[in-house]
């Protein structure tokens, strides 16, 4: 908590004036959508035919249609695979491995090594599809060809392993942010206690389980959920797999795009939004708990 | 030796994380490419392709035109609040904060894509891009105000309250004192607005419907021939010109300001 100043340098007036733009746009586009989503939710609401224009009221009908989709407990349950490996295995452990190999290794290899990792997460979304639907490829692709060349056979993977394809693609769009979330906090970490460990002779082993890890324990957490709650919400896969083949890949993000605006159901997919939204705010309320307990 | 290790364990993992950008740096000069890897003749070909492609110059200025405007907006009204949050103290300042980190996380493109979209429609917005711009800004500015908000916080208000104290005018602080202070960390954020908003792909392929507004993140989706075949030549000169600034950007703000995690983690 920061201390309250008893003369501040912005009288509140004009902080309020300040502050106004960005409350009344947050208000509009991020605060309201949110609450309509529920409404929206409770109607027929359709992009065409007359529940385009009029909308009945519907009550909990969609939500109780959800709950009955398969469509939606196959969703859920890619969904759950998907924030699994790639977000909690994926992404946290390699990001924490990278996190502590760069810790010991300065100078160029660490700029490079780092700046290749970063790289994939910063090319834009629709480019890192198209590198993964070349490099996946069955005929041409760079993976088979390398599996070629080791006497392999070529695999079809987004036929045969449509789960994992995605997973592996996403651990390696995302894995930078928790490496620099890692390496942020090994940094915190007072060198004297690791210098102290080598002295008695520590193993490395050692040295991460009984030094770094209790100590970096509550990043760990923080970036845990923070990931889970990104990749829970992440859409990237549509534009490798576009759910498919057969829903196998059909994550939740990718069931509301295609109930809302390819069936058109406008009100189902939003009573779909709403329950992402209560999953999003479990998520986030155990974030800021977390957050807050780091701070006090 | 164990120096070593590391070393070779951290080329390993580089090398994968390396693999699958290859075709990024290789295929757009190829004057045969395909979906596979090979060294060629290297050739511009590709690139002619691109500015001769109405359509994906067109995707190229709407994504500059789209993402410059979020920009333009965005900054100096994430950095106003982010300077009242940091220096005013108003009753509920700390709720409103909670409440904007929480929002921020909750509302992603994802959950809100369905309710904006009605919301747009109701507006009379739906491919516009006004209504797109508005989207984007809404979205951004709490990361934004936060990272700003630490920025601001880490500025000392010596340097406000002495100019106070020698008479100088509120005013005055705000444009000689405040302002030229916080720069960097304008420069910061308005980067970070540009590159989201240049690499988002969701929010116009939802709002937006005619060709002629479409970015490039979605007019890249339209390049194939008539028989469908994707002109893979033109995707792949046309993603690395698209990736480029986005890579230019990021090393500027690394080498300029470090990248350092700001907001977000503290809150």
């Amino acid at each position: 908590m920061r201390m309250q100043y008893d003369n501040p340098i912005l009288s509140r007036r004009a902080a309020a004036v300040f502050a106004l733009p960005t409350l009344v746009f947050i208000g509009v586009f991020l605060a309201f959508p949110a609450l309509w989503a529920i409404y929206i939710g409770l109607t027929n609401l359709r992009l065409t035919g007359i529940s385009a224009i009029q909308p009945r009221f519907v009550g909990f009908a969609n939500f109780v249609s959800i709950l009955r989709d398969s469509f939606f407990h196959n969703s859920l349950r890619i969904t759950a695979q998907f924030v699994l490996g790639s977000a909690l295995i994926g992404q946290l452990l390699l990001g924490l491995l990278l996190a502590v190999l760069l810790y010991n290794v300065k100078g160029p290899i660490n700029d490079i090594v780092s700046s290749i990792v970063i790289l994939a997460w910063i090319i834009p979304e629709v480019v890192v599809a198209y590198l993964w639907v070349a490099f996946l490829d069955y005929d041409f692709g760079l993976l088979n060809a390398t599996r070629n060349l080791l006497g392999m056979p070529a695999v079809n993977w987004f036929f045969s392993h449509p789960v994992l394809s995605i997973i592996i693609f996403n651990t390696w769009r995302g894995t930078a942010f928790s490496m620099l979330l890692m390496g942020a906090a090994l940094q915190t970490i007072p060198p004297s206690f690791l210098e102290t460990a080598d002295v008695i002779g520590a193993s490395e082993w050692r040295k991460f389980r009984d030094i770094m890890l209790p100590l970096i324990r509550p990043h760990i957490i923080t970036n845990a959920v923070l990931i889970t709650i990104w990749t829970f919400n992440v859409f990237g896969p549509f534009l490798l797999t576009g759910g498919g083949p057969a829903f196998a890949t059909d994550l939740v993000s990718i069931y509301t795009y295609r109930n809302a605006f390819k069936y058109f159901k406008l009100g189902y997919g939003s009573a779909i939004s709403t329950i992402i939204l209560a999953i999003n705010l479990i998520l986030a309320s155990v974030y800021m708990k977390l957050a807050r307990r780091g701070r006090a | 030796m164990k120096r070593a290790l590391s070393v070779v364990a951290l080329l390993l993992i580089a090398a994968l994380f390396a693999l699958p950008i290859l075709w990024l740096v290789t295929a757009p000069f190829n004057p045969k490419p395909t979906l596979g890897l090979q060294l060629a003749k290297p050739t511009l070909r590709n690139f002619e392709g691109v500015f001769r492609n109405p359509t994906a110059v067109r995707g190229l200025r709407n994504s500059l035109l789209q993402a410059a405007a979020a920009m333009l907006i965005a900054t100096p009204v994430a950095t106003m609040a982010a300077y009242a949050f940091s220096r005013a103290s108003f009753p509920g300042q700390h709720t409103i904060l909670y409440f904007l980190i929480l929002l921020s996380s909750v509302v992603s493109g994802v959950s809100a894509m369905v309710p904006l979209y009605v919301l747009m429609q109701t507006l009379g917005l739906i491919d516009k891009h006004v209504g797109l711009v508005m989207v984007y800004v809404g979205g951004l500015l709490p990361t934004n105000m936060f990272i700003m908000k630490d920025f601001v916080d880490s500025i000392p208000r010596a340097y406000e309250e002495a100019a106070l104290v020698d008479g100088s005018t509120p005013r005055q602080v705000l444009l000689n004192i405040a302002f030229p202070l916080c720069r960097p960390g304008m420069a910061v954020i308005a980067v970070l607005i540009f590159v989201s908003t240049w690499s988002n792909f969701l929010m116009p392929f939802i709002l937006l419907r005619s060709a002629s507004k479409a970015p490039a993140s979605v007019a890249i989706y339209t390049f194939f021939n008539e028989v469908g075949i994707p002109l893979i030549g033109l995707i792949a000169a046309y993603s690395f010109i698209y990736t480029l600034p986005v890579v230019v950007l990021y090393l500027i703000v690394n080498r300029k300001f470090g990248f350092r995690f700001y907001g977000g983690i503290k809150g």
